[in-house]
């Protein structure tokens, strides 16, 4: 199976394939996570991930794989307002 | 015992009582250090941060720094300028912070940075079905505020003057007439110059204060922020207090009786 293409927080990118959204944070927060989108050392992660303008809950991010040509964004707090 | 000087007295919202009743916004801050050495000196117990794409793994980050301080974040809508961005912007800040609160901005343009009525409106109504606590952030209009509160928001957030201009309270008429009629707190909100900006606003009945760029853009932000904290607490103070009323012709302070007159009675 070939890497798919995405465009993660308005960029081009490319994933493994099959990759899930528990993966792709996992990849950008460099944090393990449980099977319910939990940090494993216990601390929170203060993200959340919407595809293609639907959020997906924490819960749901282990069992969701990413469609390829799917647009991703990856967002957490951030100065401002 | 409580004296009279010593009440107890905590901002009842959406749910939690804070001590504080001074709001600090995150933007404008040189270096997160800065941020946080002003978010210390001001006493504040929430603070407010926009929603963003995640930029990089690693290094410190204003959720880590938060959650390290203490201090709840309230996240907002900051730089949508429809309701449906607004929205999703809100369901967003709901799953990464875990929280229910979101300080609802919806602008009309970016050279005013003011509200969009319309807009406003109705984010606010479909937030606040949709279960969230929606602080809204709209301008100083009475009628808009009321239309606000009838439709279940957890607190009116008017702007003294356009956000970072430092402009202080434009219509401290209006916002007075927002604060009478208000079933929820009130919490000024933009325009915040310096303390005795805020000090008015808690005097004209504010619940709080937010502010942001009167402290992060301030020489010295910690300076600033201890003064802006003093301020509110001195506003708050003034407003249970009650002001004399205001009168035309003076009101002597010291007593007729027994003065030193070569003509008795001819200042009586």
């Amino acid at each position: 199976m070939n890497p798919i293409d995405v465009e993660l927080n308005g960029q081009p990118a490319t994933l493994p394939p099959g990759s899930t959204v528990r993966d792709l944070v996992t990849e950008h927060t460099g944090k393990p996570l449980t099977e319910q989108g939990r940090a494993l050392d216990g601390t929170r992660l203060g993200v959340a991930v919407a595809v293609n303008g639907d959020i997906v809950p924490r819960s749901a991010w282990a069992g969701y794989t990413v469609p390829a040509r799917s647009r991703i964004d990856l967002v957490t707090a951030a100065q401002g307002g | 015992m409580m004296t009279k000087t010593q009440t107890h007295d905590p901002l009842q919202i959406a749910g939690v009582a804070l001590d504080s009743r001074l709001v600090m916004g995150t933007g404008g801050a040189t270096s997160l250090a800065t941020l946080e050495e002003a978010l210390v000196a001001s006493g504040t117990e929430v603070t407010t941060v926009a929603i963003r794409h995640y930029a990089a793994a690693g290094g410190d980050s204003v959720f880590a720094m938060l959650e390290r301080l203490g201090v709840l974040a309230l996240p907002n809508t900051a730089g949508c300028y429809t309701a449906r961005d607004a929205v999703l912007t809100a369901k967003l800040a709901r799953e990464a912070l875990e929280t229910n609160w979101i300080k609802l901005e919806v602008i009309a343009d970016e050279h005013t940075l003011l509200p969009d009525p319309i807009e406003l409106f109705s984010a606010a109504e479909q937030l606040v079905s949709e279960g969230f606590d929606v602080f809204a952030y709209t301008n100083d209009d009475p009628a808009l505020a009321q239309r606000l509160d009838d439709v279940g928001v957890c607190a009116i957030m008017p702007a003294g003057a356009p956000i970072g201009t430092g402009l202080g309270i434009l219509n401290p008429h209006n916002i007075a007439t927002i604060v009478n009629r208000a079933s929820v707190p009130v919490i000024l909100d933009a325009g915040i110059g310096t303390a005795s900006d805020a000090a008015l606003a808690m005097e004209l009945g504010c619940e709080a204060v937010l502010l942001a760029s009167a402290v992060t853009r301030a020489h010295n932000a910690p300076l600033m922020a201890t003064a802006m904290r003093d301020a509110v607490n001195a506003g708050r103070a003034a407003r249970l207090a009650g002001r004399i009323p205001k009168r035309d012709l003076a009101l002597a302070s010291s007593p007729a009786e027994g003065t030193m007159q070569t003509l008795a009675g001819q200042f009586q």
